[in-house]
């Protein structure tokens, strides 16, 4: 087994684990602080593909801004223990079994997938982040500019939604 | 080396994990989370099938996807104040005055 392929196990296997204690945990902010595990690994496995741009940001967006935002709001709301309820029964019946067979479906075909795809490293060397750029700025230049608009709509949403009326 | 398929097994075993923290959760900000742990899910496949195929534009398509996710979480969280501070609770059972 090489060395790639443990690193490989090693961070699946955190990431999957805090997915789980995400589910598990009954505190908003113990499945706030796993979510965050699931991320991090995931910007491991992230620059284990060769993407480190994609890493850095994984980190910087997502384990920095969005959970801090998350921990904010848990903390601002003073959310408590969740309460159990069980209006739902059909959620207590259905679920775990529907995910299982979705998640199966999409593993059975990746497996079973005709053609074999070539290994990810493959191409060996990291992506550089000048032609992730000269693509971003050049071929997605009117996608760019419309998260700018879309952020902007965001921000005022956001203010709008959470002000106080009066 | 990795296979690309180990990649995408373990891309579906953590949507997966969404779906099923989305259906028992009862938490609202929890269910939020879930739907963050599905994007990023997903966000592993793109990058996988990128590389596995040589080209960039799944990293970029990557980067969008989080400047949405951040636009989505900021929207979302801003509804879920409002509906804590007008439910006076965070319990998604409790929200449910479109119910006949």
């Amino acid at each position: 087994m090489s060395a790639t392929l443990i690193v490989f196990f090693v961070l699946a296997a955190l990431a999957v684990l805090g997915a789980v204690n995400l589910i598990v945990q009954r505190h908003p902010i113990h499945s706030a602080l796993s979510l965050i595990v699931v991320m991090v690994a995931l910007a491991g496995l992230y620059l284990l593909l060769g993407a480190e741009f994609v890493a850095a940001v994984q980190i910087i967006v997502y384990g920095g801004a969005i959970m801090v935002l998350f921990i904010f709001v848990i903390m601002l709301l003073n959310a408590g223990e969740e309460e159990h309820t069980n209006f739902s029964k059909l959620a207590n019946i259905a679920g775990i079994p529907l995910a299982v067979a979705i998640a199966g479906f999409i593993a059975a075909t990746i497996v079973h997938s005709g053609q074999p795809l070539p290994t990810a490293a493959a191409q060996g060397s990291l992506t550089n982040t000048k032609t992730l750029s000269m693509m971003i700025f050049r071929d997605f230049v009117y996608p760019f500019e419309l998260t700018s608009f879309l952020i902007l709509v965001a921000i005022l949403g956001a203010i709008v939604l959470a002000q106080r009326e009066r | 080396m990795v296979p690309t398929s180990y990649y995408l097994v373990l891309s579906a075993i953590l949507f997966g994990l969404g779906i099923v923290a989305f259906v028992f959760k009862r938490n609202i900000i929890t269910i939020f989370m879930s739907i963050e742990l599905m994007l990023n899910a997903v966000n592993l496949a793109f990058v996988a099938f990128s590389r596995a195929l040589g080209k960039p534009d799944g990293e970029v398509f990557v980067l969008f996807v989080i400047v949405v996710a951040a636009a989505e979480a900021a929207v979302g969280l801003g509804i879920i104040i409002l509906t804590a501070r007008n439910r006076k609770s965070l319990n998604v059972e409790r929200v449910d005055l479109l119910k006949l």
